[in-house]
């Protein structure tokens, strides 16, 4: 495949409420920073991720065209997916070699509504959306199912926060993880925040790369699958998809210095940490990761985004970002980031 | 534009108002089953899935696409799903296509759909955000003003939308998918019926579909059956609020046909293109877009839909299927464009076959006339 590289990533200050500004106003920032670290004002192809239902109106998407300033008409495309998939979708249309490089952005405001029940409109409206079952409960399930103990995941909430912390972009949550459950087997501090945020990352391929970037992140390999939507057909103590995706990304090729997963709820990590075969040496989650900042529909790309990062300032050589979406973990995609 | 790609596969169900007899699960299985079937092939040998549909509100469910994995064979592959608004058809094709031009899969399943008899399209359309006004009901209360101005510009008599209207259901009837069947439909019986956004009448307008179309696509070396050639590819988007946009020729539809006829070789369409199905959702795009896709100069395009030259006997034939006028479950209408492009240089158009037709261009857009998806087939290899 042809070499392509994240050659810059910017994300808001990500805030637990609503700001106040329309979608538009939160890419705006995100857009200027990536095009001004590039120094590129147009880009070969654009994509983008998001979500009307956040919005609560159809095609919260358009605007957000306005925000880049797409004149003279651009090449451009838009998932109803987290922004991951836009980059995904960016980096096949590398491949064609005719372009060199691609932007990137998804956004989305989940403090308009109420994400959880949002969530369920997700699950076949048939046979599961009218048992009302929720994002939590259906997370819950899988909690169960993994059976990790209790010690283990307050600890991972605990080092998210703290990381969360330290990281400009996330939200400041407490050091006390409290003992409240959300839906039993699964505590408040366990589910990621209601976050709003934006996020973009520049793609360059070949000599343009290197051109834009000191230390680009070379995308090595990128692999997304899905698996059955319905959870009775999946053992969700695994995450089969997660597992596939690693493997066809090649994650066991080398090492692993950090890793950014998409964990939405603590659960999560142990669950991935195994499909991925992370070994004990690889950090998770430096930023904070989801449980300290989850702009839904950006955390995904965040994650590529973070785990680019640390290729660009030089602190890891060999990194991987994860994204996920659908109900428990249904659809996966793996990145695996080289110097 | 990378390696080769072709359509091996052309799947649709037959469209109509309410299909209460399926979920919208068993909708898009139909449609990628006789997709699979005209291939040769079956769900085994398909490496990745990308569905397209519009608005998810117009069916109340978020992100679809996560439920219908398992109908459509996707469990342990990658799928995708792609929002570009009314475009969304085309845009889905483009992005099936693109993972084979890249040399990523060999065998990509695409499928568009819409099931409108779930909800209300047009309040689906109409919802907005709050402290914003909504001044239109509709996508026939958006696009009327353009259209008047369309006729402003050009002057064009008031029967032209009505040509087009007749035209196109005209053809409908030889296309045993369209939904819209209208045996003796003539300009009286169009200007009869009522006015619902001035100048576009009841039957000026696309119908509320339930549909699904499925495609399959296929890298060189992995052709079955009788292959319709990509010969060219292309999006453009450009903003909605822009000043100065021309709304009625958006600047992004110029680029996007200037895209793929520079990589298909066309420089005088109207001649090189012996079909297109071209998004027509109000009667009065054909001109709108004849002119648009440089098929017309300007003020030119009612001219050649009043002489009769984009008939299926007239010397480039528009929406032989029909077309969006008789056919519109939105998400899927910009893929069934595509898919009638393929079938009519793969020569399986039936009825509605243009005669030794050998380039065929499939045409979508959306939005507030700003996104455009395109696709040149052909039936030689480029």
């Amino acid at each position: 495949m042809r070499e392509v590289a994240v050659v810059a990533f910017a994300q808001t200050r990500h805030t637990d409420h609503d700001g106040g500004l329309s979608e538009p106003e939160l890419i705006l920032p995100v857009i200027n920073e990536v095009k001004q670290s590039t120094g590129l004002k147009r880009f070969g192809f654009t994509c983008s991720g998001s979500c009307d239902y956040l919005a609560g109106a159809p095609f919260s998407f358009v605007s957000a065209l306005d925000a880049l300033g797409a004149w003279p008409p651009i090449s451009e495309s838009h998932v109803e997916m987290d922004a991951a998939w836009a980059l995904y979708e960016a980096w096949v249309r590398l491949q064609h070699g005719d372009i060199d490089s691609a932007l990137v952005y998804g956004f989305g405001k989940s403090s308009l509504g109420d994400l959880r029940e949002i969530m369920t409109l997700q699950l076949d409206p048939y046979y599961l959306a009218p048992l009302g079952l929720d994002q939590l409960s259906f997370a819950a399930l899988q909690a169960s199912a993994a059976g990790a103990e209790r010690k283990e995941l307050d600890e991972i909430v605990r080092r998210s926060r703290a990381d969360g912390r330290s990281n400009p972009y996330a939200l400041d949550l407490p050091e006390d993880v409290g003992d409240e459950y959300a839906v039993e087997p699964i505590r408040k501090s366990d589910v990621a925040p209601i976050t709003d945020g934006a996020a973009a990352i520049v793609l360059a391929a070949g000599d343009l790369a290197r051109e834009l970037c000191a230390r680009p992140a070379y995308i090595r390999g990128i692999a997304h699958r899905i698996e059955p939507h319905y959870l009775g057909m999946r053992d969700l103590a695994l995450s089969v998809s997660a597992a596939d995706a690693a493997r066809a990304a090649g994650v066991g090729k080398g090492p692993v210095e950090v890793a950014e997963l998409h964990t939405q709820f603590a659960h999560e990590e142990p669950i991935l940490r195994r499909a991925l075969e992370l070994p004990d040496g690889t950090v998770i989650n430096p930023s904070g990761g989801p449980l300290a900042a989850n702009p839904v529909m950006a955390t995904g790309l965040i994650r590529i985004g973070e785990a680019a990062r640390r290729i660009h300032d030089g602190t890891a050589a060999r990194t991987v970002g994860h994204a996920a979406g659908g109900p428990c973990l249904q659809h996966n995609l793996v990145t695996v980031l080289e110097a | 534009m990378g390696n080769r790609c072709a359509v091996i596969g052309v799947g649709q169900t037959h469209y109509t108002t309410k299909r209460r007899d399926v979920s919208i699960a068993g909708l898009v299985r139909e449609a990628a089953v006789r997709a699979l079937e005209d291939a040769g092939l079956t769900f085994k040998d398909i490496d990745a899935v990308v569905v397209g549909k519009a608005p998810d509100l117009f069916e109340g469910v978020m992100m679809p696409e996560a439920y219908l994995a398992d109908a459509l064979g996707a469990a342990g592959k990658p799928m995708m799903r792609v929002h570009t608004a009314g475009s969304v058809g085309g845009s889905t094709a483009l992005v099936g296509a693109s993972l084979i031009q890249g040399g990523v899969h060999d065998r990509v399943l695409v499928v568009a759909f819409e099931k409108q008899s779930e909800s209300n399209a047009t309040w689906a359309l109409s919802t907005h955000l709050p402290f914003s006004a909504s001044l239109v009901v509709g996508a026939g209360g958006y696009f009327a003003p353009h259209i008047r101005e369309y006729i402003r510009r050009t002057g064009a008599p008031e029967h032209i939308g009505h040509l087009v209207a007749v035209k196109d259901r005209l053809n409908a009837l030889k296309n045993p998918y369209a939904h819209l069947k209208i045996p003796g439909i003539d300009l009286k019986m169009v200007e009869s019926t009522p006015m619902l956004w001035e100048p576009i009448r009841y039957l000026d307008t696309c119908p509320s579909s339930d549909g699904a179309c499925a495609m399959v696509l296929s890298s060189e070396s992995a052709v079955t059956g009788t292959p319709a050639w990509l010969h060219g590819t292309a999006m453009r988007s450009e903003p909605i609020f822009r000043a100065d946009r021309d709304t009625v020729s958006p600047q992004a539809g110029k680029d996007c046909a200037a895209d793929v006829y520079r990589q298909a070789g066309v420089t005088d369409p109207r001649r090189q293109i012996d079909v297109a199905e071209v998004y027509v959702p109000f009667s009065w795009y054909e001109p709108m877009w004849l002119e648009n896709l440089g098929f017309a100069a300007d003020s030119e395009g009612w001219k050649l839909t009043e002489s009769g030259a984009t008939a299926l006997d007239g010397d480039t034939p528009w929406n032989a299927s029909g077309g969006v006028l008789s056919s519109n479950p939105i998400g899927a209408s910009g893929l069934i464009r595509f898919a009638e492009a393929a079938l009519q240089v793969r020569g399986m158009a039936g009825e509605h076959q243009v005669d030794g037709a050998r380039l065929a261009l499939g045409h979508a857009y959306g939005g507030g006339a700003q996104f455009f998806a395109m696709w040149i087939v052909g039936r030689e290899k480029p």
